[in-house]
């Protein structure tokens, strides 16, 4: 038995992988996620915030880390659309554009079409701002000093939300879904410190280690990982029961697409938890059988 | 037959066969994708005098009113399956196929970037402002009654600097190259060294300096007792920042207490390096979910994944 572990191929472990995510996708499994504190931080700033607060939502991640920051831009783009906040959709990510069209098409558009946001007054695409960290004190500063149109091609002057916003920084709360380098930390360096602009973040998971030194004092709270969006959404749903869990005949809540995919990261993590174990004993029992030879 | 073509060749029969048996079977068909045409009032209503967009249309079920089959789409779900399927398919080995759908990735994300960083940065920032009177009439246009603003001509420092960073190409001029090199580094730096002393140095030392213990208020009965999870958390915290800086503090020996404080910050180093890991296993697993999820869902409707 020993020696067969010993030598087992690694493709069988992949392939134990893939059933350990697959199953619980086809099973519909899911797993629940209590609400951390700095998940809570940021869901309560949001939430006490005066109805038509008007929110920068900073998309900085692209195609690639969608997997895991997804599911929470989605909550923010719903909690902002059910508080009535004014949404301020920009990146430093060129590749994030097609992220945020697909969150405006499918909150705005789809999910939330009878509320019939308008362009330019609920929600505005600021688009693209290259230009790294240069780019975040311009944008916190004065928006126009490196653009005076948006994604759409139309003047920042003639749409209703911008005409008495100089900077992000005259804004009640930013929130950047970040997957690295330029995100939150060049955020907080850039934008937090120096303007005093409150902000919240939503991060992948190898990057949340870093940026917990910045809580509380430059960053609001917290939202890590796939679980911090689970965390985010269950506290939605919990917040607004009539959209998430409708009781009316017909109707369908919204799908909370973290939870959907908590189930696989458990099990996954149980194998993991599992062959770790293994490979110790092996390895300790290896050592110990050599040295009493 | 050697052992390893049987196993592919099986492979491929199995998978042939249950996407044939899927598609037999299932009423929306394999990878099958029904659009219907987005009506103004689903979109986000535009202000008076906006200009239209274009006509979009969105994914809808097959038997919805007014749904057609977009064969486009369709197209897309079966270049995007049978490209996951060749990514996952080096975890046996690596393959012809991986190497595709790796240069493919790589070469579109190279070209998106070049588009993106042309129009965005050289035409949107730099051209608009030497050129205004041509880009505007040829690339961005002016909106009804608005001014054409005058060229900006400090805009030509950015132009030759940018110029200048070519002449690495030129192996004898090659050192002129260095000058916008030491322009974008000593900018860099300087605008660093501020931010970083008041946000990562002062701002972080700040945060380190928290009660080791800590006193709360039950909001019923108005008693101050001590929060003991709250002052373990913080004594904890304080202790292994200490602990952490006494490992990189080289001035003095690591013997003795020193040498156990310092062992103690190694121990904390760990257990961050072990977070960050684990993160990025759970991250990780998200990618490999959502790909399932998307051949699971998407492709083969196994499972609904329509929200």
């Amino acid at each position: 038995m020993w020696q067969f572990l010993n030598q087992l191929d690694r493709r069988w472990v992949f392939l134990a992988m893939l059933l350990a995510v697959a199953v619980p996708l086809l099973c519909g499994f899911s797993s629940p996620a209590a609400l951390s504190p700095d998940t809570r931080a940021v869901f309560e700033r949001l939430e006490n915030l005066p109805d038509g607060s008007r929110i920068a939502l900073a998309i900085d991640y692209d195609p690639s880390s969608e997997a895991e920051l997804h599911p929470m831009a989605i909550a923010f783009v719903r909690h902002c659309v059910l508080k009535r906040h004014k949404m301020y959709f920009v990146t430093l990510w060129p590749t994030a554009l097609p992220v945020i069209d697909r969150l405006v098409r499918q909150v705005i558009e789809k999910e939330f079409a009878d509320r019939k946001l308008v362009y330019g007054e609920d929600y505005i695409l600021l688009g693209y701002q290259p230009g790294e960290q240069v780019a975040i004190q311009v944008l916190a500063n004065d928006i126009r000093k490196s653009k005076t149109r948006d994604d759409r091609g139309q003047s920042l002057d003639s749409l209703p939300m911008m005409r008495d916003v100089r900077g992000l920084k005259e804004l009640d709360l930013l929130i950047n879904v970040s997957a690295g380098y330029p995100g939150a930390k060049e955020w907080v360096q850039y934008a937090g410190v120096s303007t005093g602009l409150p902000i919240a973040v939503g991060s992948v998971g190898v990057q949340v280690p870093m940026l917990l030194p910045y809580i509380p004092k430059q960053m609001i709270g917290l939202v890590g990982a796939l679980r911090g969006a689970v965390e985010y959404e269950t506290a939605l749903a919990d917040q607004y029961p009539a959209v998430f869990r409708p009781e009316a005949a017909g109707a369908i809540p919204l799908a909370n697409i973290g939870q959907r995919r908590m189930g696989p990261q458990l099990w996954a993590h149980l194998l993991i938890v599992t062959l770790i174990l293994i490979g110790n004993v092996l390895f300790l029992t290896g050592r110990y059988s050599k040295r009493t030879a | 037959m050697k052992r390893e073509q049987l196993f592919w060749l099986t492979i491929f029969l199995i998978g042939a066969i249950g996407l044939a048996i899927r598609a037999g079977t299932s009423p929306r068909g394999v990878g099958t994708v029904y659009v219907v045409e987005q009506t103004p009032s689903d979109a986000g209503a535009e202000p008076a005098g906006a200009t239209p967009q274009a006509v979009r249309y969105r994914e809808t079920p097959q038997g919805a009113p007014g749904a057609i089959l977009s064969v486009q789409r369709t197209v897309g779900v079966w270049i995007a399956a049978l490209m996951t399927l060749g990514v996952l398919s080096y975890l046996y080995r690596d393959n012809p196929l991986y190497k595709l759908v790796e240069s493919l990735v790589v070469g579109v994300s190279a070209g998106y970037s070049f588009v993106v960083g042309f129009w965005d940065n050289l035409v949107a920032k730099l051209f608009v402002k030497l050129t205004p009177g041509l880009i505007h009439a040829w690339a961005i246009p002016l909106g009804e009654g608005e001014p054409l603003p005058a060229a900006d001509w400090t805009y030509l420092a950015p132009l030759i600097l940018g110029v200048l960073l070519f002449f690495r190409l030129i192996p004898k001029l090659a050192w002129i190259s260095v000058w916008p090199l030491a322009f974008v580094v000593g900018t860099t730096a300087g605008l660093k060294l501020i931010v970083y002393l008041e946000a990562d140095f002062i701002g972080q030392i700040e945060n380190t300096m928290l009660p080791l213990i800590v006193l709360a208020t039950d909001p019923q009965s108005g008693v101050r007792s001590v929060d003991f999870m709250q002052s373990i958390k913080n004594i904890l915290l304080v202790l292994g920042v200490l602990a952490s800086l006494t490992y990189f503090y080289f001035s003095v020996e690591h013997t003795g207490v020193v040498r156990h404080v310092a062992r103690c910050g190694i121990w904390v180093l760990m257990i961050t390096f072990g977070s960050s890991f684990a993160f990025t296993v759970m991250g990780r697993i998200t990618l490999l979910t959502v790909r399932l999820e998307f051949l699971l869902g998407r492709w083969l409707g196994l499972i609904d994944v329509s929200q």
